[in-house]
């Protein structure tokens, strides 16, 4: 655990940040262009969608060249502008954005990374009717990714949160023909779902101990220490102070995102979008969001803490990183399909993230949450290459030799696998995942994770390794029609994605900790003494012996001898008992369908008879009932009233016929009448008056 | 002065039955307007016999409301055989079966 230097912010924002707001609208407001946009406008739709991430990359480098000027020894960037979005009585609801370096990075990979496979899109889906769907979509989420980053409100980054959470939805059900895909959609939802209500409970619960949610307010934002000494005094159970326990439900919503234990499930489904959504969303950005996240509210989690301590919050996240980034890996051994094996590998490689933020800090698990981005990116990309030139082919048993045939996408795949294996020294993935081992063998309460975590970095150069036989070597076992290399357009993302994973390790290095420095707001220097810290050099000459052990088993077992499609794997052949649970994905989804699922369709069942038998039934009485009512009233209403006013009305109406026959116009007729009155009215007063 | 007054009365009653019995089965308007005319007078005759009869005949209060009466039957002549001639004039009949519209 490493202390960081106390910030000073800067509080006066600064052009760049009050202009940080245009870099998720931009490409916002792409998508709300392209949804108008009718089907054929195939070029227009690609052609906002990448002008609107082109400048948000710029905004982005802008920003992020303004953090690194503003960088000096011990104080760092931290601009934020804030405003009310509505207040209640007293209470008011902030929002606000930030610009800071975990942020300005992060702008930088998401609009790069997202930029690069916008174009490899172009390429990827240019045979999809729905080309301007996709790129709405996509801009959505490259818009809502970019919010999520910049939010200085836990309350706006919810919002950008859910929105990635729906446009991730709508991807993977992009092709909603396919029942899979629909499925998987849903799943992923259903599933993020859980682990977002924790979020929202963690976010009021926060907002009720502190009254804001703004991370940083000069001061009294939800993470600076007013708020924070505040929630450390507060027992909430368990040994957990409030902090830890708000940062422990937060990061229940990150395990749902990031595809951690026990909320995994939905990963390597998600996998039935279209690869490029597989690239960005489901390995370089939304899932990484987050260890993101983890690492925004880390104050939340690290307070507390003894100076090289940990906290419980921190190590139940490294617990559950590391268990993640072990049992991920294991099921990607026994994986057929190309995109699965990299979704599992994801998993994984998020596991080692959060269990570097847990044992390491911001700067471990970013390190590796970055050149991972690149990296894993790239890898997606390249099986998108792979599976558009062996004509929508996903199973690698019928694969094999693409080596001659698509070699540029052989060479970057290389470049790649051997990233996410940790090749040594020059590959970037090497640096970031030593970093995050070399904390693990530091961690004073248990050696459990560093163990774990170099078991799983030998399963990862063993299955990366297979894939790679089994895609790239051997001969072709697939169909009639052999593989053709991808067009330019896809090529190009691939080489530059390629370029980084390489590059990328170097500002990483224990001789040169830039990143780590430029994270944790210290002096970046060079010096070879980095690599003389106790352990460093055993554990890096240990790890490189891991992979190369990986690398060699795997190369051995499925090296140039492949058998056919039908025949069994080689590790299938000489250990079938393992085998056999790691491909059924070590049965995590039957266990939550005789589970979970289980109690869901059977609370479902009750729910239902309960709707139909008790609550049907009242309703259906009171319903006869009215029924009953209503005839009684309508006959009372014809029968009687109306009955009675007709008649009346037609006695009055006859009786006024007969009297308008008197009314005949003629003086002389009354006349008669009076005459005849008189003549009758004398006769009954002679009458009368008769004695 | 031996006539009581009933043989006043009675002559009176035939009178207005005459005048009644005219205004109603005669068509002609003037003829009509004669009937009433014998009506009136019939109830002038009323009046001068009663007043003749009654308690105080040195009055004159009878003889007056006779005069009265007969200056005005005199004017509603007047007004009522100016009204037929208009009518004749514009219709060219009297008969008032025929006159049952108010518009001209």
């Amino acid at each position: 655990m490493q202390e960081s230097a106390a910030f000073t912010p800067q509080f006066a924002a600064s052009a760049i940040t009050g202009i940080l707001w245009l870099i998720p609208t931009a490409p916002m407001v792409a998508s709300g262009l392209i949804a108008l946009l009718k089907q054929p406008r195939r070029n227009l739709a690609a052609g906002l969608a990448i002008g609107s991430l082109s400048i948000s990359l710029v905004l982005s480098l802008v920003a992020f060249c303004h953090v690194l000027t503003g960088w000096t020894h011990d104080s760092a960037v931290r601009e934020f502008v804030n405003f009310t979005w509505f207040r209640f009585g007293t209470s008011a609801v902030d929002l606000g954005w930030v610009l800071d370096p975990l942020a300005a990075i992060m702008i930088v990979m998401v609009s790069f990374v997202g930029l690069l496979i916008f174009i490899y899109s172009v390429g990827y889906m240019a045979h999809d009717e729905n080309f301007t769907r996709f790129f709405c979509f996509m801009s959505l989420f490259a818009g809502a990714m970019l919010g999520v980053v910049i939010s200085n409100s836990l309350l706006l980054l919810f919002m950008c949160w859910e929105i990635v959470g729906l446009t991730s939805y709508l991807l993977i059900g992009f092709w909603y023909q396919k029942p899979a895909a629909a499925a998987a959609a849903k799943k992923a939802f259903v599933t993020t779902r859980v682990g977002d209500v924790f979020f929202l409970l963690g976010i009021v619960w926060l907002y009720s101990q502190t009254g804001t949610l703004l991370f940083y307010n000069h001061g009294v934002g939800s993470l600076e220490g007013l708020a924070l000494v505040n929630l450390l005094s507060q027992h909430a159970g368990l040994g957990l102070s409030a902090a830890g326990a708000i940062g422990l439900l937060i990061f229940a919503g990150a395990v749902g995102k990031s595809g951690q234990l026990p909320l995994h499930v939905w990963l390597p489904d998600a996998m039935e979008g279209p690869t490029p959504v597989s690239a960005l969303i489901h390995a370089a950005t939304m899932v990484a969001a987050g260890v993101f996240l983890v690492a925004r509210v880390y104050p939340l989690m690290q307070i507390g803490a003894a100076p090289h301590g940990t906290t419980a919050a921190l190590t139940v996240v490294t617990w559950v990183g590391a268990s993640t980034a072990v049992f991920a890996a294991l099921i990607a051994v026994a994986q057929n399909d190309i995109k699965r094996i990299l979704a599992y590998s994801t998993i994984s490689q998020l596991g080692y993230m959060m269990a570097g933020l847990g044992l390491g800090g911001v700067a471990v698990g970013m390190f590796h949450l970055i050149t991972h981005a690149f990296f894993k990116a790239l890898l997606f990309l390249g099986a998108g290459s792979v599976i558009h030139g062996c004509h929508e082919e996903q199973d690698i048993r019928r694969m094999g030799g693409l080596r001659s045939d698509m070699p540029l996408t052989f060479l970057t795949y290389a470049i790649g696998m051997l990233a996410l294996c940790g090749f040594p020294l020059v590959f970037s993935g090497f640096w970031s995942k030593d970093g995050i081992l070399d904390a693990a063998q530091h961690w004073d309460i248990s050696k459990g994770p560093f163990y774990m975590l170099v078991f799983g970095a030998l399963l990862t150069a063993f299955y990366m390794t297979r894939q790679v036989c089994y895609v790239f070597f051997g001969y072709w076992r697939g169909g009639r029609e052999t593989a053709h290399e991808s067009p330019k357009v896809m090529t190009l993302p691939l080489a530059i994605l390629a370029f980084f994973a390489i590059a990328l390790g170097i500002i990483g290095t224990p001789a040169w900790p830039w990143f780590h420095a430029f994270l944790e707001n210290r002096t970046a220097s060079f010096s070879w003494h980095g690599f003389a810290e106790p352990g460093l050099g055993l554990l890096m000459l240990g790890s490189s012996l891991i992979v190369f052990v990986g690398l060699g088993f795997s190369w051995w077992l499925y090296g140039n001898k492949l058998p056919k499609p039908e025949a069994p794997d080689a590790l299938e052949k000489s250990a079938p008992w393992l085998w056999a649970p790691l491909r059924d994905r070590l049965y995590v989804d039957e266990l939550y369908g005789v589970t979970v699922i289980a109690f869901y369709a059977w609370w479902a069942r009750v729910a239902d008879w309960l709707d139909r038998r008790i609550w049907g039934g009242i309703v259906s009485a009171i319903t006869w009932l009215f029924g009953l009512w209503a005839q009684l009233n309508r006959l009372l209403d014809i029968d009687w009233v109306d009955g009675g006013f007709d008649k009346t009305c037609e006695e009055l109406s006859s009786g006024g016929g007969l009297l308008s026959r008197v009314e005949g116009g003629r003086v002389q007729n009354y006349l008669r009448i009076l005459a005849a009155a008189v003549v009758a009215l004398v006769a009954i007063l002679l009458w009368s008056s008769r004695p | 002065m031996t006539t009581p007054l009933a043989g006043y009365l009675l002559v009176a009653a035939l009178l207005f039955a005459i005048g009644i019995a005219g205004a109603l089965v005669r068509r002609n308007a003037i003829l009509v307007l004669i009937g009433i005319e014998l009506m009136l007078n019939a109830a002038n005759l009323n009046l001068i016999a009663f007043w003749r009869y009654g308690p105080h005949p040195e009055l004159l209060t009878g003889m007056m409301f006779a005069i009265f009466s007969i200056a005005v039957a005199a004017a509603e002549a007047a007004v009522g055989l100016g009204l037929v001639i208009s009518i004749h004039r514009h219709t060219n009949t009297t008969d008032l079966d025929k006159m049952n519209r108010m518009k001209g």
